[in-house]
């Protein structure tokens, strides 16, 4: 039976699904971060941005697909803390915006700015545009700062429903550690994933070894930073909600969740599992090239349990800390049965379109990039 | 109070975003049919030098595509960080289209795209063909669902007022889809862009043939534009008649400002320029009828009854039952939960004045009226330069057709000069459309004022003028990249 609550937990899901697939191509952005340091010369700077360049469009729709499913399942969620969180959201933007252009313009002649200008925005946006989104999905497990009053739509004065109570408008998130944690466990996360991404879409041998050698480090700052956020996340208050949706704090409330969702945690420990392995075989066994293709859908699984673990099992997803009845939960802001219905239609597509990007993606990638490649035909 | 300086800094932004991702768009669109002709044309008749063609328009169809992915994004997230009320309480509704958006047309565009450019010693002619179309489809399918999202902002249909969850939610896809405003505003835009790509082609492949160079491809890129651009003019007219009938209908403040129309009446005439008339036509314009019945803005304000016996309320009227709305609603929203009959009864009124809802947050009919000498020249370049491009067209394609054309050096020199007036239309023509609406955001159910953010002036500002260094920087930038690729030039003639 299709009802109400299940078709909220569908598109939560499906909210999940997509921040997994967009933190797993985040690779995009960890990749461009090394740009200037894993490349030694022109040559090896050009494979690096046209092996990204061929698949960054991708993880620029997703990141706007994300945002369009969010607004169209959860729209109050949208409204708060796209309104609220204004410089953190603005902040991101700006650098993938910078992002979008770096790759067309970067090479070509007459580009005012120069070329390593460019490539500097591509490092900025890797760097930064992965930070800033971790330290916002942090704020889903610490709170913000907001209030809900639906009434005020009727004060003609200023009919405002979402208020943020914080004048630095999101960026008080980076005073909270665990939040900090998180951006930079995202961050890490993607270099170590675009690293893998490199070893498997570039052939050449002398990156390859650069390559390999730090991906080593950036792996171990990821787990250290990794291990730490677990161990807050499973130890730290939680926002449950009851059955009148009365929103109040747990204790051990994301361990519970864990706990009370064993698929979830499967979820959890598979991918994490997948992760380390990609990492491993990369490190251990002499120019591996597949690493990707277990830390690319342990990445998308563990992403996916995080989220899961925030908004199932009676949480209150994005928590107010100013108004505790004022957190939203999936059940208080999303839309209408009728809207989520005609949408979950419209989702069936979905299986199609991974299938026609699998596809092209496959064969667009059967050979790993070369030097000799770029000469030949189109490049960035 | 809401800040009116926020009000107006956010219209700002907002219309800034717009209008430069507006210069991008409508190349994306137009350009990406005449270069999937062109290769259509390599694939069917084996010719390299079609081949050669094609890919030159790709290259600077990629150097414009990257601009205008990147302002669409802000347009998105704007609609959170500066129109947070917005967004919730027309998320239901509006925010669907955005996601259908992005699951059906900006995955085909990212994939396709990259087939396209990189594919070429990849995959068959015939795949690659296939990536090009596709590229093609995806920028017009994303079209549709943004257009359907706006043409609902032009005229909502398909949802009910849900005193509950405080927003109006969706209880009719279909009609939302069939929108008979969303359906002309898609072919009127769509079709706006092949005219961009096909005066822009022209344009440039005049400069070639003044230069002397290129003139095999300059002659065949003009011949494929034009026929495009001709198609694409008469459907852009096609849709515009409907436009005009449907305004007249949903939106009879947007038609009356964009007539300068103060008081209006049957056989009601069109303004070519303040002072020169010609009668009946407006009413034939907006009615397909000579004695059709167009109300000019005073009646509007006043109140007016059609010669079939409408009556339309007036100004105060509406906000007076807007006001109604609002205080039952605050009634309904205080005893929900406590006195389950006065909420009944405080309903039973809301029902009666949802409609006038957004006239609630109205203070006074003067702010009812859009600014009418914005909207009455904009309107006015457009079908200027409309009809002017179209003339253009034809007139250059039969020069080509009689093979005169290389020599009548003014009309390569009109051709050239012609490509900033294609953007001047399009702009103007957006114009119309937003700043017809206001003080509208959602025609008569939310006022801009009502959408806002609850966010610092400073703020706004601060982000307005990061936009426009920005926004300034690409247009420079791409300009300047545009230039260097146009005149190194597709090097088929050596």
């Amino acid at each position: 039976m299709i009802t109400y609550e299940f078709l909220q937990q569908y598109w939560w899901f499906l909210v999940s699904l997509l921040a997994g697939l967009l933190v797993f191509l985040l690779f995009v952005q960890g990749a461009n971060s090394m740009i200037f340091t894993v490349a030694q010369n022109e040559d090896e700077r050009q494979l690096m941005v046209n092996s990204t360049g061929r698949k960054w469009e991708l993880t620029f729709t997703t990141l706007v697909t994300f945002g369009g499913a969010f607004f169209a399942s959860f729209p109050l969620f949208y409204s708060t803390s796209f309104g609220g969180a204004y410089w953190v959201w603005m902040l991101i933007l700006i650098t993938f915006v910078f992002q979008a252009v770096s790759y067309e313009f970067q090479n070509k002649v007459g580009n005012v700015l120069g070329k390593n200008a460019f490539r500097v925005f591509l490092v900025i946006n890797g760097l930064l545009g992965p930070l800033l989104i971790g330290t916002a999905v942090g704020t889903f497990f610490t709170g913000s700062q907001f209030i809900v009053d639906k009434g005020a739509v009727s004060d003609t004065l200023m009919p405002v429903i979402s208020r943020w109570c914080s004048d630095w408008r999101g960026l008080e998130a980076v005073a909270n550690i665990f939040n900090v944690s998180f951006g930079l466990m995202v961050m890490f996360l993607s270099i170590t994933l675009g690293l893998l991404y490199m070893i498997n879409n570039i052939a050449n041998q002398n990156l390859h070894i650069r390559l390999a050698r730090y991906l080593r480090s950036m792996f171990a700052s990821f787990l250290v930073l990794f291990i730490f956020v677990v161990y807050k996340l499973l130890t730290m208050y939680g926002f449950a909600v009851d059955a009148d949706g009365y929103i109040f704090i747990e204790g051990y409330k994301y361990l519970h969740n864990f706990l009370d969702m064993p698929i979830v945690l499967a979820l959890f420990l598979v991918g994490a599992l997948l992760v380390v392995t990609g990492v491993v075989l990369s490190l251990v066994i002499p120019f591996y090239k597949r690493g990707i293709w277990f830390a690319g859908p342990g990445t998308v699984s563990v992403v996916v349990s995080i989220f899961l673990v925030a908004g199932y099992n009676n949480t209150a997803y994005y928590p107010s800390v100013t108004d505790l009845q004022s957190s939203l939960t999936i059940a208080n802001n999303s839309s209408s049965e009728f809207t989520l219905k005609t949408m979950a239609v419209v989702s069936l597509i979905i299986p199609l379109v991974v299938a026609y990007i699998a596809y092209f993606w496959r064969k667009m990638d059967k050979k790993s990039l070369t030097t000799e490649e770029l000469n030949n035909s189109e490049k960035y | 109070m809401v800040d009116t300086a926020l009000i107006d800094w956010s219209r700002a932004q907002f219309a800034l975003t717009a209008g430069y991702h507006w210069i991008f768009v409508p190349l994306t669109l137009g350009l990406a049919v005449i270069m999937a002709v062109m290769e259509t044309i390599y694939v069917v008749k084996g010719d390299d030098f079609w081949k050669s063609t094609a890919k030159f328009w790709m290259k600077l169809f990629a150097i414009n595509f990257a601009v205008g992915i990147a302002t669409g994004i802000i347009l998105e997230f704007q609609f959170g960080t500066n129109w947070s009320n917005y967004s919730w309480f027309v998320g239901d509704i509006f925010g669907a289209p955005l996601a259908i958006e992005g699951i059906l047309a900006f995955f085909m565009e990212a994939t396709f795209f990259a087939v396209m450019f990189f594919g070429w010693d990849k995959f068959s002619k015939r795949v690659h063909l296939l990536a090009t179309w596709m590229t093609g489809i995806g920028a017009s399918i994303s079209a549709i669902w943004i257009l359907i999202a706006n043409g609902w902002m032009q005229h909502p249909v398909g949802m009910e007022f849900n005193p509950d969850t405080v927003r109006d939610e969706m209880v009719d896809f279909w009609a939302l889809v069939t929108n008979p405003v969303a359906i002309s505003k898609f072919f009127h835009s769509v079709f706006s862009g092949w005219m961009t790509g096909a005066i822009f082609v022209i344009g440039i492949s005049a400069w070639y043939l003044l230069k002397g160079r290129e003139k095999r491809f300059a002659l065949a890129s003009i011949k494929v534009a034009a026929i495009v651009g001709i198609v694409g003019t008469m459907s852009v007219m096609l849709s515009g008649d409907s436009h005009g009938v449907h305004a007249a209908k949903y939106q009879p403040m947007k038609l009356a400002a964009a007539e300068g129309l103060e008081n209006g009446g049957t056989r009601a005439p069109f303004s070519i320029v303040p002072g020169v008339e010609v009668p009946g036509v407006l009413s034939i314009l907006a009615t397909h009828d000579i004695d059709g019945y167009v109300p000019g803005i005073n009646n509007i304000l006043e109140g007016y009854t059609t010669p079939d016996g409408q009556t339309y309320l007036s100004a105060e009227e509406k906000i007076e039952r807007g006001r109604a709305a609002l205080e039952a609603f605050k009634g309904y929203r205080e005893t929900m939960k406590t006195d389950p009959q006065a909420a009944a009864e405080y309903r039973k009124a809301l029902d009666a004045n949802v409609e006038y809802f957004g006239y609630g947050y109205i203070e006074s009919p003067e702010e009812l009226v859009p600014p009418v000498w914005l909207v009455y020249w904009a309107f006015r370049v457009m079908v200027g330069l409309g009809g002017f491009l179209l003339l253009l067209m034809l007139v250059v394609l039969w020069a080509e057709w009689k093979k005169r054309l290389i020599n009548m050096r003014w009309l390569l020199w009109v051709a050239l000069f012609s490509i900033p007036l294609v953007y001047l239309a399009g702009q103007a023509g957006w114009i119309v459309a937003e700043v017809g609406r206001q003080p509208w955001a959602i025609q008569n159910l939310l006022p801009v004022k009502a959408a806002l953010s609850s966010v610092n002036v400073g703020a706004v500002q601060t982000t307005f003028f990061l936009f426009v260094a920005v926004f300034t920087l690409f247009l420079v930038i791409e300009l300047r990249i545009l230039f260097k690729a146009i005149k190194q030039g597709p090097g088929i003639e050596k």
